[in-house]
């Protein structure tokens, strides 16, 4: 039986570990909603671009000699997954649940036999990934200290990928992360960016007679590199979105969970400082009657 | 009779413009083109330049370094990834990107397509800076 003040001071300590929880809740809310404008405003640019490459895509004649990012090496020897995880925990499920899927898809291709290559964007991710399958990490990348995520960094991991993939690095590229649903659910997600998935069949083929210029193979060459750029930076805003609501939900269970804990302490607390009282009145009655 | 067409542009971060336009003028990657309505449906690609959309009866400039632009069905898109109102531009951004140009062209494995691409930039910087 812990004393009386034991129980205080684990009473405050719990107080003030629900007035922190508080805070970042709090702190992840406003942030929230920044991230999730952002999301949203980045969607049209990725949607269009999506549209595009569909549009050319279908009318390009020549599939054999398109460009590899589209068609790929032919091969699926090597697989390249890009792990996108946050830099910062106490986000709930947020960081592991990413994990947890790529690591499934990561016994797979290794059952398979084929070889495994990892890029971790995010310091999470490296930390959790790098027990179990650190021989396997060639790239990681982290973004503490920025304020703000842009395009430009996004264009950097981009731009680490293509080159690894013009030297032959990999045929198969993965890419990691959380899918922003709304506050509560966050799905973890894996999308194939090289080569490029294959749109689904739309449910009325629309033939759009395009012109181009220069011709579509140029065109897609020039596009398909910034479409991957800009599938990460998608990826990135709807993982920075996930990330806050993910903390929220976590710090609002943390600070009623601290708020259920201070209540039982409390009742403890009162009880054992009754029954000390009463202890001590038996024992005044039971002097002055021995008396 | 209305001569207006949808123009959208488009960043990674957010949509900057989207509203009806009389006419843009792109600088597409094999020359200037200019769009009005009813144009045919086409998809190009752009190379560094001035972007000019006129809207009602103004002329807004944009500066691009690179983007992809679609016209269908009366409708203009043009994604970019580094546009800039040429009203936003500072003299400093100029300066950063014209050295920064200047120094990759100076490398020695530039391709023949990248060498183009650059001394646009460099032609355009040039141009807006007077």
């Amino acid at each position: 039986m812990p004393s009386l003040d034991d129980l205080k001071k684990r009473i405050s300590s719990v107080k003030s570990t629900q007035k922190i929880t508080k805070a970042m809740k709090m702190v992840a809310a406003a942030k929230l909603r920044r991230a999730q404008e952002s999301a949203e405003k980045g969607r049209p640019f990725s949607d269009k671009m999506n549209n595009i490459i569909l549009n050319l895509s279908s009318s390009i004649p020549d599939k054999e000699n398109a460009s590899k990012f589209l068609v790929g090496t032919g091969k699926d020897n090597t697989h390249l997954c890009v792990v996108i995880t946050a830099d910062r925990g106490l986000c709930g499920g947020f960081n592991t649940n990413i994990c947890r899927k790529a690591r499934n898809d990561f016994e797979e291709i290794l059952k398979k036999g084929k070889t495994l290559k990892i890029f971790t964007v995010g310091s999470k991710g490296y930390d959790q990934l790098k027990r179990t399958y650190g021989k396997y990490i060639i790239e990681k990348l982290n973004f503490k200290g920025f304020k703000k995520i842009t395009y430009k960094e996004a264009d950097e991991v981009g731009k680490k990928i293509i080159k690894l993939f013009n030297e032959n690095q990999f045929d198969v590229c993965n890419i990691y992360y959380n899918k922003f649903k709304n506050v509560i659910t966050q799905i973890p997600q894996s999308q194939q960016i090289i080569p490029i998935e294959k749109p689904k069949k739309d449910e009325k083929k629309t033939e759009n007679f395009y012109e181009f210029e220069p011709e579509e193979s140029e065109i897609l060459d020039d596009l398909l590199p910034r479409n991957i750029s800009t599938q990460i930076f998608k990826a990135i805003l709807e993982n920075a979105a996930s990330e806050q609501g993910s903390r929220m939900t976590a710090m609002d269970n943390a600070t009623r969970n601290a708020g259920d804990l201070v209540d039982k302490l409390t009742i403890t607390y009162n009880r054992s400082r009754q029954a000390a009282i009463t202890k001590e009145l038996i024992e005044i009655i039971s002097g002055a009657e021995s008396l | 009779m209305e001569e207006n067409f949808k123009l959208e542009i488009i960043s990674p971060e957010k949509i900057i413009f989207s509203g009806d336009a009389k006419m843009v003028v792109l600088p597409s990657y094999e020359g200037d083109m200019s769009i009005l309505k009813n144009h045919i449906s086409i998809i190009t690609f752009l190379r560094p330049g001035i972007i000019k959309a006129q809207i009602n009866n103004d002329f807004n400039e944009f500066f691009i370094q690179d983007g992809t632009v679609e016209y269908f069905n009366d409708t203009l898109i043009i994604l970019s990834s580094s546009i800039i109102s040429l009203k936003d531009l500072s003299k400093d951004f100029l300066e950063n990107l014209s050295k920064e140009t200047e120094d990759k062209l100076s490398q020695k494995d530039v391709t023949d397509q990248d060498r183009y691409i650059l001394n646009h930039k460099l032609n355009v910087i040039k141009e807006i800076r007077i």
